[in-house]
Formats: structure tokens, C-alpha cells, sequence
């Protein structure tokens, strides 16, 4: 029913096909980053054909662990996700902000030239779609808006996949972020490896997708061809690794802040930070303000920071934030709470990466499992009011 | 740029991140740790509007950026107006500009003293040490409109006698029959014949009417809470005093998450907050 008309524009590619839409993208002068198996993980870099990509590989991750496994078949996208997201290209770990000089009594800013790399995203999961949403809201979607961020989101092409499994540390079905792709993509890819049969349907999500399908061979969908993609998806659906109970979680971690589970899991946490830099929604960043040996050329760059470091929180007089228990409430808290007030949904899309990437195996569901165990309310000390 | 009146607006469509350059005109003592920087648009014909309690973005040409709130008249727009402590690296080298030098300022970010939602009512200022620069705008604007309030009380408290900012002013102001200003230190060294004591302690003497006082408060958290206690005691609504909040800032327009205050950017849903607003976590430490 609906299923068959919302998979109306779909077509079935082979791999020839798809090598060939890659090179139809590089000829309309837009540079490939997608996965590649590269010092034991897959992670984003720029690739060319599909050649590059991890053929044949698998990723078996739980909390704290990660490594890579050969499958027994040639899947492109036989894998889950890695330690990169796609911030690092649409809110690079460095940045120059601008550059000043001085000669005399003058002074000249330069701003950074606008980005104008065309970038197409290849191979990103539902997850990512709705984490770079969430950024993009952050940096685009308020008063103020971060022209870097802007320019570098607006000549994207993006070929997502829809996750044929998912991992152990995976959470998305809870986040409703997943793991079907259903927005935010020009083309949609299902992976449709049976025997010798091996196929991609092909959802096409914008009229530029459109376009870019039409310079490659392709077939229509038959229905059975839409019927073994669902069930693709399905199956990831049922391997989900974890899950979150988000019922009223908003006011359920606002309300505990004087939680005892906070001390408890502020034993373990290292406050390293991991979980953040893997984390694709996580924005926090800092400035640097460095001079030549001159003293007459100054420029401006920012960082990518972490609410788990120590200077995070300065004011002068002391840091906020001094204890590894604020640190982590702080995280989590924002998260899954206060993002919902900041910016109207959940900061957390379900990846798993924080879980994986923390080398002592803290897990945000079971965190957020332990706090709904032991539900208390109220830390502040009220104001006393009189009769 | 130099005949624009920066408005919001502008700052908006001008890229928030990048600093136009100012002027130092003139340097002013204060006290022994804290010195009042005027600037002037870079060649003398700009203007610059702002609300009281909102804060620029200074920067020192090579040595970094902090946020320092507007502490001069909302009604001059040719001189910008701040009062810094040298605490650190980059305030200490500010103190040491000269006239004639410049600086990269971003800005007007921040929400604003209430000061027409005010209007008709009594207002209560209370401030502690540096805590007065912030507020010293919303008390030109109530001087200025003086008809547009009932009374008007100025509670300050510095450390000591030489920790005393605007002397002068605060002497002036303390003249005025339609004014109630009251000073005090929390320890008198040396020759100090007035008050001694914690600021909150004029709250329970002052005249004013709980039910239509508009209260603003800026100072170390501590004397907020014991001030805001103190005024609660006196029966004023929560939604009704007004404080600004300090944290730690690098952007000022709400990317860098520093200055995040539980759902709260200070940056931009503040510095200045309705009591009422932020009460649930005002008391959380380390939040
Ligand atoms: C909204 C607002 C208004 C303020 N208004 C005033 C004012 O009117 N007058 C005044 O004297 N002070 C004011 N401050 C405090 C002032 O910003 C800090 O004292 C100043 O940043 C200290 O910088 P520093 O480099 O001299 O000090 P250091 O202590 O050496 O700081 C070291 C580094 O820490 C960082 N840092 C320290 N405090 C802060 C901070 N609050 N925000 C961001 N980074 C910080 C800076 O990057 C600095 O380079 C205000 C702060 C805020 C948030
Ligand atoms: S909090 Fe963890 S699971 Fe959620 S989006 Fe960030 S890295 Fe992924
Ligand atoms: S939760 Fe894990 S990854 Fe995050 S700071 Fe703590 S130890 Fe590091």
C-alpha cells in the first residue's frame, strides 16, 4: 500500500552501475569522502571508486571494544559505523576563524574564503543523516548563523545506506533515528546481497539525486525487489544491541541531579573526552588566538573542545566544573535533557559510538537505565519562603 | 561601516565571529586591580547602540578575547563604554592599552535589565565588587527617566574602601534627595568611617514596596543568593528580581557550548535571567 507509492522513484543498480554513478559525481566536480578500512577502523576519508570502499569487512564492537572481521561475502556496507562522523567535515576538528594584521596604524582582518568544495558524503547511515540535522540546527537554525558551517553544508550530495545490520552498541530504533533512511538524502542505497545477486536499490530522495541516477544504467524496482530491501532493514532493526527507555527522560534526568548514580559512575569515568570527539552531534569548541614572532600577524582558530576537560568551565576565580561527576551530569544531561529545551530534540541519535570508543565501557542506555532505577527528585535547596 | 549604528539586525547579517575594530580613547583608574577602557568607532564616526546589562566581546590584538559587560551610558552612542578587573592574561593586557590603540570588539550580544518593564514600579539595584560596571547602564537609564519610576534604592558592597568603584558618581548619587544609595565594605582597613558589613543586610531597612519592586542583581553567586533570599524575605516575587550570570564564554552567540547554564546558553538567553526562570537550578553546584 504505502509502502509500494512512498517507493514509487525507486530503481535497482549493480555495482558497475554504482562505480559508475561515483564517477558521475566526480565529474560534476565533487570530491567523494566516505568509508574506508584504514588503521584497523573504518572511517571517513576521500575515496574514488568502490574499490575503496571496506569490501568484504565487518566491524564487531561492544562497550569499550571495536574491531574489524572479514566476512564471508563482498558487501560494500557490510559494517555499522566507525569513530569518525561527518562533523569533522561540515565543523572541522581545526579551524582557521580569520587572520589579522598590523602595519603601523593599520589594521586588516581577513575572513576565511567561503568553502566552496563540493562534497559528496557516501555511504551515510540514518543515524548520521539525523546527527548532521541536529548539528546543522545548532550552528544554522538559530539567530545567529556560523558561515562556516553554512557554506560548507550547502554544496553536499549525499548517498546514504540504509544499515542492513546493526551493532552491538547500537540504540537508534529507541532514538527513532533509524536505522531506515527516510530523510535528508539526495540517493538511498539498500545492499542487496543474495548469492551471486548483488544489487542496490535505489531510493532517490531529491531531483539532484534524480539527476545523478539517470547517468547510470538502472532498472525499475520490481516489488519484490522493495520487499527484500524492507525485510534488509528489518533484520537490522532486529539486531538492535541496545536500547533506552525514553519516557519522560527530559524531566526525569532534570529532576536528578542529586542522584547518587552520578558519584558512581564518576568513579570509573576517565574524563578523557573519547566519548565526545566520537559522539556526531557534540559542538563544543574553544578558540586559540596565536601571533607570529613579529607580534604583527595574529590569527584565529577554533577547536573542537570537550565539557569533560578541566578549563572547560574557567571563570576567573575557579573552574565550575571540578569534579568528574559534574563533567559526566553535564554531558549526559545535555545530551538527552536540556538539547530537547536548546533545540527541540534529542542531542543523542542512537549511534553507539560513545559506548564503544570509552576505553573503561561506560554506556549511556545502561547510565540512563540505572538513573530511572533509582528515580529521586530534587537537589537544589529551595528558597525559603516565610508565612 | 563607520557611520552604521550597529543594531541587532546588523550584527546578524555581519558574521557574528568576525571583530570590527575600535579605538582606545582614554584609559581612567578605578581602583588599584580595575580600570575603565572608553572606545570610539575606529575613525571617530560610527555609533553604537546597546541595551543595559548586554556585553561586548573585546579582543587584544594577538592575545585573546573575553566577554566584558557595556558600563557606560545607553544613551551616548559615539564612546562604548567597559570596566575591567585584571585578572588574568588578557585583561592585565588591557590595562596596559594606550590611547590611540586598538581592539577588536564583537557585539552588543545578551539579553537586558528590564528596565521598561520596570516603569511605574520601585526599583532595587544590588550589586557586589565589579558586579557594579553591568549595572551602572540600567542606572543612567533610571536617572534619566527618573519620572518613569517610584523609588529607586542602589545597595553596593565592595571588599574594602579601596575596592570602591565610580567614587566619584557614587558620591553625586548618594546627594540626591530622590535617592537611596547606600555603600558598604565587608572589611574595614584603614580609614573607613562608613558602613561595614555584607550588602544584603540594607534589604531589610530600605524603602521599598515588595509587591512593585523590580530588583536587578549582579555579583559573585554567593551575595546573589544571600541577596535574592533576602529579598524573598521582604516579599518579592521571584519573577521579579533579576540576575546576570557569569560563566565561561568563547563565542558569545551560542556555538562553542561554555557557557552553558543547565537548558540555558548565558550567552544569549542571558547574561541577565529572570529570577523565576532559572530558580529550579540556581542552587545546583557545579551545574
Ligand atoms: C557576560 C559576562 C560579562 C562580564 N563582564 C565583565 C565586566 O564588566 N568586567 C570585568 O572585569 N569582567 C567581566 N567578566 C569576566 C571576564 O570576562 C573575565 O574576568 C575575563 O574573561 C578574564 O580573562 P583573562 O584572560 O584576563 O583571565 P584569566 O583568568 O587569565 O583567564 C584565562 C583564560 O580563561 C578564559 N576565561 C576566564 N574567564 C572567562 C570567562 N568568564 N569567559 C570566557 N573565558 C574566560 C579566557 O579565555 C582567558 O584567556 C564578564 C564575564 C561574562 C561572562
Ligand atoms: S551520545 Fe553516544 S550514542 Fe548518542 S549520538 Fe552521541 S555518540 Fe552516538
Ligand atoms: S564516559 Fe568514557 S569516553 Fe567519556 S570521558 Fe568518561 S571515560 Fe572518557
Amino acid at each position: 500500500m504505502n509502502f509500494c507509492n512512498s517507493n514509487h522513484a525507486s530503481k535497482v543498480i549493480d555495482r558497475q552501475a554504482l562505480d559508475n554513478l561515483f564517477g558521475v559525481l566526480r565529474s560534476q566536480s565533487y570530491t567523494l569522502f566516505g568509508p574506508k578500512v584504514s588503521d584497523q577502523a573504518i572511517v571517513y576519508d576521500e575515496i574514488q571508486a568502490t574499490d575503496d570502499l571496506p569490501i568484504g569487512w565487518t566491524d564487531e564492537q561492544d562497550a569499550g571494544s571495536y574491531r574489524l572481521k572479514k566476512r564471508d561475502d563482498q558487501a560494500l556496507f557490510g559494517y555499522v559505523v566507525g569513530p569518525h562522523s561527518l562533523k569533522k567535515y561540515l565543523f572541522p576538528p581545526a579551524q582557521r576563524l580569520w587572520q589579522v594584521s598590523r602595519d603601523g596604524e593599520q589594521i586588516k582582518l581577513s575572513p576565511e574564503p567561503e568553502d566552496v568544495v563540493k562534497r559528496a558524503f557516501i555511504a551515510i547511515r540514518s543515524c548520521e543523516l539525523h546527527a548532521m540535522a541536529i548539528q546543522a540546527q545548532v550552528f544554522t537554525g538559530g539567530e545567529f548563523v556560523d558561515s562556516t558551517y553554512d557554506s560548507r553544508s550547502r554544496n553536499t550530495f549525499t548517498l546514504a545506506v540504509n544499515c542492513g545490520q546493526a551493532g552491538n552498541t547500537c540504540f537508534c530504533t529507541s532514538m527513532n533515528t533509524g536505522p531506515e533512511v527516510t530523510a535528508g538524502f539526495d540517493l538511498a542505497l539498500t545492499e542487496i546481497l543474495d548469492g551471486a545477486r548483488h544489487e542496490f536499490l535505489v531510493e532517490i530522495g531529491t531531483e539532484l539525486g534524480a539527476e545523478v541516477l539517470n547517468a547510470v544504467d538502472f532498472r525499475d524496482a520490481e516489488p519484490e525487489d522493495q520487499q527484500t530491501a524492507k525485510e534488509i532493514v528489518n533484520r537490522a532493526t532486529g539486531q538492535m544491541g541496545r536500547s533506552v527507555d525514553t519516557t519522560d527522560i527530559k524531566d526525569l534526568l532534570t529532576r536528578n541531579h542529586g542522584n547518587t548514580r552520578w558519584d558512581e559512575v564518576a568513579e570509573r569515568c576517565l574524563s578523557c573526552a573519547n566519548c565526545t570527539m566520537v559522539c556526531p552531534t557534540c559542538f563544543c569548541s574553544t578558540v586559540e588566538d596565536v601571533t607570529d614572532l613579529s607580534g604583527d600577524n595574529a590569527e584565529r582558530w577554533r577547536r573542537w573542545d570537550s565539557c569533560f576537560t578541566m578549563d572547560f568551565s574557567y571563570i576567573a576565580g575557579g573552574n565550575v566544573r571540578t569534579s568528574t561527576k559534574s563533567r559526566y551530569r553535564q554531558w549526559m544531561t545535555h545530551k538527552l535533557a536540556t538539547w530537547h529545551d536548546q533545540f527541540g530534540t534529542s542531542g543523542c541519535v542512537g549511534c553507539g559510538r560513545c559506548i564503544t570508543w570509552c576505553p573503561v565501557a561506560i554506556d549511556i542506555t545502561e547510565e540512563v537505565a540505572a538513573i530511572r532505577r533509582t528515580d529521586v527528585a530534587g537537589a537544589t535547596e529551595p528558597l525559603k519562603r516565610g508565612a | 561601516m563607520s557611520t552604521l549604528e550597529f543594531t541587532k539586525e546588523q550584527m546578524v547579517l555581519a558574521d557574528p565571529m568576525l571583530p570590527t575594530w575600535f579605538r582606545v580613547q582614554c584609559v581612567r583608574r578605578e581602583t588599584h586591580d580595575t580600570f575603565t577602557l572608553d572606545l570610539a568607532c575606529q575613525d571617530g564616526g560610527g555609533r553604537f547602540s546597546f541595551a543595559p546589562g548586554q556585553f561586548n566581546m573585546l579582543y587584544v590584538f594577538g592575545v585573546g578575547e573575553v566577554p566584558i559587560s557595556i558600563s557606560g551610558d545607553p544613551a551616548t552612542k559615539e564612546i562604548v563604554v567597559h570596566t575591567i578587573r585584571a585578572v588574568g592574561a588578557v585583561t592585565r593586557a588591557m590595562r596596559n592599552l594606550k590611547r590611540g590603540d586598538q581592539v577588536g570588539v564583537r557585539g552588543p550580544f545578551g539579553s537586558a535589565w528590564p528596565v521598561k518593564e520596570a516603569v511605574g514600579r520601585d526599583i532595587v539595584i544590588v550589586t557586589g565588587g565589579i558586579g557594579l560596571a553591568p549595572l551602572r547602564p540600567a542606572f543612567y537609564h533610571v536617572l534619566a527617566h527618573r519620572n518613569d519610576y517610584n523609588r529607586v534604592v542602589l545597595l553596593y558592597g565592595a571588599r574594602t574602601r579601596d575596592d570602591i568603584l565610580y567614587r566619584d558618581e557614587l558620591k553625586l548619587w548618594r546627594g540626591e534627595l530622590d535617592l537611596e544609595v547606600e555603600v558598604t565594605v565587608d572589611s574595614s582597613v584603614g580609614r573607613w568611617r562608613g558602613n561595614v558589613g555584607v550588602v544584603t543586610k540594607f534589604i531589610p531597612r530600605a524603602e521599598f514596596d515588595p509587591g512593585n519592586t523590580t530588583a536587578l542583581i549582579c555579583g559573585p553567586e554567593v551575595m546573589m543568593r544571600f541577596t535574592i533570599q533576602a529579598l524573598v524575605d521582604r516579599g518579592v516575587e521571584t519573577r521579579d528580581i533579576h540576575v546576570s550570570m557569569e560563566r565561561n564564554m568563547k563565542c558569545a552567540v551560542g556555538f562553542c557550548g561554555h557557557c552553558q547554564y543547565g537548558s540555558k546558553f548565558i550567552c544569549k538567553d542571558g547574561p541577565v535571567f529572570r529570577f523565576s526562570e532559572i530558580e529550579d537550578i540556581f542552587g545546583i553546584r557545579e551545574l
